[in-house]
């Protein structure tokens, strides 16, 4: 039996898209992603949300109706609650599954295992492994299916370590020169930041004004550990643990000539995280910092304006 | 040691008492108004939700009169609330404010955590003064949830408008003056004689509107622009989902049991939302089912701009409003919303309702002569 599996091209397919491939063609099934960003799906995803749902679940409805035009038999969209202990994703990813069904109408069956890896071991195995009881029969598959998915994750985060961007790795781009005259990094989801529609290409775009650009995925697990030592209480939000524990890192080892921080408007967790990390920046008055919030209305102008306004300053500065 | 903390509807009454009984100096936050919102929004993160604004100002106010320790609660996410006290720290230290600030984190399994963090502001109070103090404002909390209720019916039908809030405040007077489980029965008994005597009107059938929403914006009268003082005076009696007194069972006692709370409400919601989403989120599809099936003529869902769990809802409520056939107004408030904007939208709103009621009325009419 084959059987097709839509993967929308959004949100947490920057993070596990490697994982959730190999687990999937391991059990025999097509894997169908949606298109790339375009103007046209940004726009289905904002008819079909709540106008206060941040840009990238608006953009991620969108994804999901462009799957539904490919007609898949199946379209993945877990409920990602935990994937460490004590921390939890944001709660959009929890809800994801009924935000979706509740949206658009006319939906596949939506695949939609509970991850909830931090608290629940093994209620998270035991859905898994009903999941691909659905679709391989064969004695053995899910624990080789899930091997194919750990090892295809662990070789995916090594290459991201190594530099390169997880749409460079993604979409098997080469990788860029390392040559840069400053480095700047830049802290924001990989799911914003990633997305070249989004975004408006901001990486592509510092590198080609000269910087080096780091990102958090780009750090070991240490440094993140690192840079929350100094903090009360750590946050609960996976993605805000890490940018505020790289922020921290790269601040206090003087790594990084500049900083710029992109949050989407209206996100829960950035709007504390990133008040903290400019907070941090602002105290120790040597690195600056650039903060852009995204929308569905953002213009490609006045980002480049800014970005290269930013960039100026930087060398400016390493001139002096 | 001089205490302060945030400003949550009538919940200073119970907190004053409360440090007050285990011997520490109390300097409530004055009272929010404008200046507690413009001091909020000019030091907080733009996008933050109006709570963690309000909090803020409300610091900033008290720690101007001199106030030097901040008792905040916490949280263990993913609500954003659960983070707000360490922005707020961070925020404040840079204004130059010097406190110290304990962070009540709600017990993970072991009650012991959140009384060893008790115990730093109880200082040589004995354990027996301590429970008696705990359990006087634990029956304050519960006469104030009572009294709250009575108002709310009992405001649709005044003569005379305003004198239910009239007597609602002066009812707040006497429990705020008692000391002891019995002085706070006593007052109780007080406050609700004076609502009865209020002069009433006909009790005929009055639209009736269910609140639901993010708990903070339902319990702060302040934050939701009296949304519901607007709704009694215009003749609907209205039920709020959100009580202090039932969400500190839940969240305090029952989880540190390990036990769940609010199956009611889970249950209700279980058909369009099984899992937690953070926040509030589950129970507020839950609580429109249930005023749904118990034939309220619609519901008011109140959430703070932004607020990612009560979004999740929100999403799914245009479908629970179809299934269960009950109308809604979904209100996204924040710093910027207006009175005067807020009491179109509500004389809209109840328009519809009182048509949608006609309606029905006709048809039965009609099956009945047919």
């Amino acid at each position: 039996m084959s059987f097709s599996v839509g993967i929308p091209r959004a949100l947490l397919y920057y993070y596990y898209f490697p994982a959730w491939q190999a687990f999937f063609q391991t059990l025999g099934a097509e894997i169908v992603l949606s298109d790339e960003t375009t103007k046209h799906i940004l726009d289905q995803g904002v008819r079909a949300a709540v106008e206060e749902t941040c840009l990238p679940v608006k953009l991620f409805l969108g994804h999901v109706a462009n799957l539904c035009e490919k007609n898949v038999d199946f379209i993945f969209i877990p409920r990602v609650v935990s994937v460490e202990r004590k921390k939890y994703l944001c709660p959009k990813f929890l809800g994801l599954p009924e935000i979706v069904r509740h949206c658009l109408p006319n939906l596949p069956e939506i695949l939609t295992p509970e991850i909830n890896w931090g608290q629940r071991e093994g209620k998270t195995l035991a859905e898994l492994k009903k999941l691909a009881a659905r679709f391989c029969h064969e004695p053995g598959s899910f624990h080789r299916a899930l091997q194919a998915a750990l090892t295809a994750q662990k070789l995916y985060e090594a290459k991201l370590r190594q530099g390169l961007t997880p749409q460079e790795v993604l979409h098997n781009e080469k990788a860029p020169l390392p040559a840069g005259n400053i480095r700047v990094a830049v802290l924001g989801h990989a799911y914003n930041l990633n997305d070249s529609f989004l975004s408006l290409n901001l990486l592509k775009k510092l590198r080609a004004l000269g910087a080096e650009v780091i990102t958090a995925e780009m750090l070991p697990a240490q440094a993140i550990a690192k840079g929350v030592k100094s903090l009360v209480k750590e946050s609960f939000w996976t993605f805000g643990h890490q940018l505020l524990g790289v922020g921290n890192y790269l601040l206090r080892e003087n790594k990084i000539a500049g900083l710029v921080l992109v949050a989407s408007f209206g996100c829960g967790p950035d709007s504390l995280i990133c008040e903290l990390i400019e907070r941090f920046y602002k105290r120790q008055r040597n690195v600056p910092v650039l903060l852009l919030t995204l929308d569905e209305h953002t213009g490609e102008a006045g980002i480049i304006t800014r970005l290269e306004a930013f960039v100026d300053m930087l060398y400016w500065r390493k001139a002096r | 040691m001089k205490v302060t903390f945030p400003h949550l509807g009538s919940l200073s009454l119970v907190l004053s008492g409360l440090f007050a009984d285990l011997g520490l100096e109390v300097i409530p936050p004055p009272p929010i108004s404008k200046r507690t919102i413009d001091l909020g929004v000019l030091h907080a993160p733009e996008f933050a939700c109006l709570p963690l604004k309000i909090n803020l100002g409300n610091f900033i106010e008290a720690l101007e009169l001199g106030a030097d320790t901040i008792v905040m609660g916490g949280g263990t996410g993913p609500c954003r609330f659960g983070y707000y006290a360490q922005v707020q720290r961070e925020i404040l230290q840079d204004l130059g404010f010097k406190f110290q600030m304990i962070v009540l984190e709600p017990p993970q399994g072991q009650l012991s955590e959140l009384v060893d963090k008790l115990m730093l502001l109880c200082g040589d109070k004995r354990p027996l003064q301590i429970l008696q103090a705990v359990y006087t404002a634990w029956c304050k909390i519960k006469a104030l949830d009572k009294l709250h209720r009575e108002v709310l019916r009992h405001r649709a039908f005044e003569e005379e408008k305003g004198a239910t809030t009239k007597a609602y405040e002066k009812g707040l007077s006497y429990l705020q003056q008692a000391r002891t489980p019995a002085e706070v029965r006593a007052g109780l008994r007080k406050a609700l004689a004076l609502l009865t005597q209020a002069k009433q009107k006909e009790k005929k059938d009055a639209l009736r509107v269910g609140l639901i929403g993010e708990v903070y914006m339902l319990l702060e009268p302040y934050a939701n622009l009296q949304v519901e003082k607007l709704l009694g005076e215009m003749g609907v009696v209205v039920e709020r989902s959100v009580y202090l007194s039932a969400w500190i069972k839940e969240h305090l006692i029952l989880s540190s049991m390990r036990l769940p709370g609010g199956l009611a409400t889970k249950r209700a919601a279980a058909k369009y939302i099984k899992y937690f989403v953070g926040g509030h989120g589950r129970e507020t599809v839950g609580d429109m089912v249930r005023y749904a099936r118990r034939g309220f003529d619609g519901v008011i869902h109140i959430l703070p701009f932004t607020c990612t769990p009560e979004i999740v809802a929100q999403s799914i409520l245009p479908v629970v409003s179809r299934q269960e056939g009950i109308p809604y107004l979904s209100l996204s408030l924040d710093e910027q919303s207006g009175e005067a904007g807020l009491i179109t939208r509500l004389e809209a709103f109840l328009d519809l309702l009182q048509q949608r009621r006609r309606k029905s009325l006709s048809r039965a009419f009609k099956f009945a002569t047919s």
